[in-house]
């Protein structure tokens, strides 16, 4: 009896959860799947009493549409070019930090900050930076410089377009990188400091006593005790990173390029908007599970490597 | 002889601490270095941010820039606020944040407390469904759900900004996790005493998880605050704007002549409520971050 009333109020309880989760998380997944199957799917022609036929005409058309390739380029260069740039320094910063008593917190809190940010609004910030007005790359001469450049010019550089009309593909590549890393810190730090703040002190004291060098003590007893957040981190670095999209609509607006080349930044997660905002659902749904199984065989990849080199 | 030995030996061992010492010293320095170098470029972004939004517009065109504005010009925010009507965006904003956290934090308790206390048939494979959900990337979701909002008529509407993300299976794991720290002992004798699910639920579960509940309010609000990409694909009207899409649809020239102080001034106004929240429950949110690793 008391078994009885328990079920009956578990699912009482229950239920708001589950009839939203079926509603918004397990239909999806189904009809995610079938849209991707049938033929140039759109919702407002399946409204319109129109039928699809079953067949991957969706995927072949993905995979041959040029500028699918183009942002699954753009993906994977700010992920492979990102994630190893802000591991390294968020590992150094987090070795730095632990090594300090005195203004230990206050550092930790402002490297936290980016992290409570808007990835819109600051984007917008870095785009006044990298801004330049009126350049005049053959004489040299622009009105504002904008203060990125102004730093270039002070060290005996030249300055350059980075996202100005007739920018190039590699100085926007150069802004998004320093932009998305500068992002990435915070999460990186926070998870590697916690870490590093759970080794047991006897590793360390026993280094002391047999006077290891500090490189060393770093590459044989930090590191890899720290291996399991290093491959929580790269992992969930990767994932981000092929699931990039508003940090350069930041910078770059919603063309997601420069002025002149709208769409020359665009990344794998914004082909899938722009395809769903057209009523092509049906390639939407095949452009997100090739994004899934891109993320999923890398993430597979990932492991693959760690595991020889984590120590849990 | 032996004398003279143990001096020798002595002042050995003094340079070599000395020597230590120096490289010490010389180490920390480095170290401090380095960390400022890095707090130095981290911060350099708000510091820019700020000193633009206060500079009028010919001196923020000036060929080599000015550190401190010279004539401090707070009408950039006035200007700023009225340009991007940031009075209607907050409140859009704030409606969403706060009925979407209210719901989500009444689901969440409910469903965790079942999963933590309550028997019934099916519990760990439901459970172990739910979690498997976690892995599938939201962008799969997000293509179902415009259509689903759609046909509901849910299209600019509040209701298509709420709905669809009350349920986190993530806030519900971890609320369950701190639910079953707390003695099943105590609900048998709550029971015993003939106290109520929901008073139980009221009277002691809820105060003992508060620190976790207020992480996922935080992370809610935030959530809200920096939702960018379902607000603009299901309601980008006037009358519904949240503030992110507000912020970059009002600014969206990027032909570089833009009144760039005036943005700065808006994009401070917008990113002011982050901190203040960031600086006064630092401890929650970092706890809660470190917990979740999702960017808000």
């Amino acid at each position: 009896m008391v078994e009885n009333k328990q079920q009956w109020k578990a699912w009482l309880y229950l239920s708001p959860a589950i009839v939203l989760l079926l509603v918004f998380t397990v239909w999806p997944i189904f009809n995610t799947l079938r849209m991707a199957f049938l033929d140039g799917y759109g919702n407002m022609a399946a409204m319109g009493g129109q039928t699809f036929q079953f067949g991957i005409a969706n995927f072949q058309k993905v995979i041959a549409y040029d500028k699918f390739l183009d942002c699954l380029k753009t993906t994977a260069i700010l992920c492979v070019a990102t994630v190893p740039i802000s591991t390294t320094l968020a590992l150094l910063i987090a070795v730095a930090l632990n090594s300090i008593k005195p203004l230990q917190k206050t550092l930790q809190t402002i490297f936290f900050l980016p992290y409570v940010t808007n990835s819109i609004a600051i984007g917008m910030v870095f785009a006044t930076m990298f801004n330049i007005v009126n350049y005049n790359p053959v004489a040299q001469t622009a009105d504002t410089w904008g203060i990125i450049n102004n730093v270039i010019q002070f060290f005996g550089g030249t300055g350059i377009s980075w996202i100005n009309q007739g920018s190039s593909y590699t100085a926007n590549i150069v802004v998004m990188i320093v932009y998305i890393v500068w992002n990435a810190l915070p999460f990186k730090i926070l998870i590697l400091l916690g870490g590093l703040q759970s080794i047991n002190k006897q590793y360390y004291d026993a280094a002391k006593v047999d006077g290891t060098p500090k490189a060393r003590v770093l590459g044989r007893i930090t590191i890899p005790l720290l291996s399991p957040m290093l491959a929580y981190v790269i992992i969930t670095g990767f994932i981000g990173g092929f699931k990039e999209y508003s940090s350069i609509v930041g910078i770059f607006g919603e063309k997601m390029g420069p002025p002149d080349d709208a769409g020359r930044l665009n990344t794998m997660v914004g082909f899938v908007y722009d395809a769903l905002e057209k009523d092509r659902q049906g390639l939407a749904s095949a452009g997100a599970l090739i994004l899934f199984l891109i993320i999923l065989l890398v993430t597979l990849f990932n492991n693959k490597i760690i595991k020889k080199h984590v120590h849990y | 002889m032996s004398d003279s030995m143990t001096v020798m030996q002595e002042r050995d061992i003094r340079t070599k601490t000395i020597g230590q010492k120096i490289f010490k010293i010389l180490g920390k320095t480095g170290t401090y270095a380095f960390l400022l170098i890095m707090a130095l470029i981290v911060l350099f972004p708000f510091y820019w941010m700020i000193i633009s939004s206060l500079k009028t517009l010919a001196e923020y065109r000036q060929a080599i820039p000015t550190f401190w504005p010279r004539e401090v010009m707070w009408g950039n925010y006035v200007e700023a606020f009225q340009t991007a009507k940031l009075g209607d965006l907050f409140m859009h904003t704030l409606y969403v944040g706060v009925v979407s956290t209210i719901i989500s934090l009444v689901i969440t308790v409910l469903s965790a407390f079942a999963f933590a206390r309550l028997e019934f048939k099916g519990k760990e494979m439901l459970f172990g469904a739910l979690l498997a959900t976690m892995m599938i990337p939201g962008e799969l979701f997000t293509i179902t759900n415009y259509i689903t909002v759609n046909n509901l008529g849910w299209m600019h509407s509040f209701t298509a900004l709420i709905v669809p993300f009350l349920v986190s299976v993530f806030y519900i794991y971890l609320l369950r996790q701190n639910f079953m720290q707390i003695p099943n002992e105590l609900y048998l004798a709550a029971k015993v005493d003939g106290t109520s699910d929901l008073k139980y639920l009221w009277k002691v579960m809820i105060p003992l998880a508060m620190p976790t509940l207020i992480s996922i309010t935080i992370l809610k609000m935030m959530g809200a605050w920096n939702s960018y990409i379902w607000p603009k694909l299901v309601a980008n009207d006037q009358a519904h704007q949240m503030i992110t899409n507000g912020l970059r649809n009002a600014f969206t020239d990027t032909t570089g002549q833009a009144n760039y102080p005036v943005q700065m001034a808006a994009v401070a106004i917008v990113s002011a409520p982050l901190f203040l929240v960031f600086l006064c429950l630092r401890k929650y949110i970092m706890q809660g971050v470190s917990r979740s690793g999702i960017k808000g």
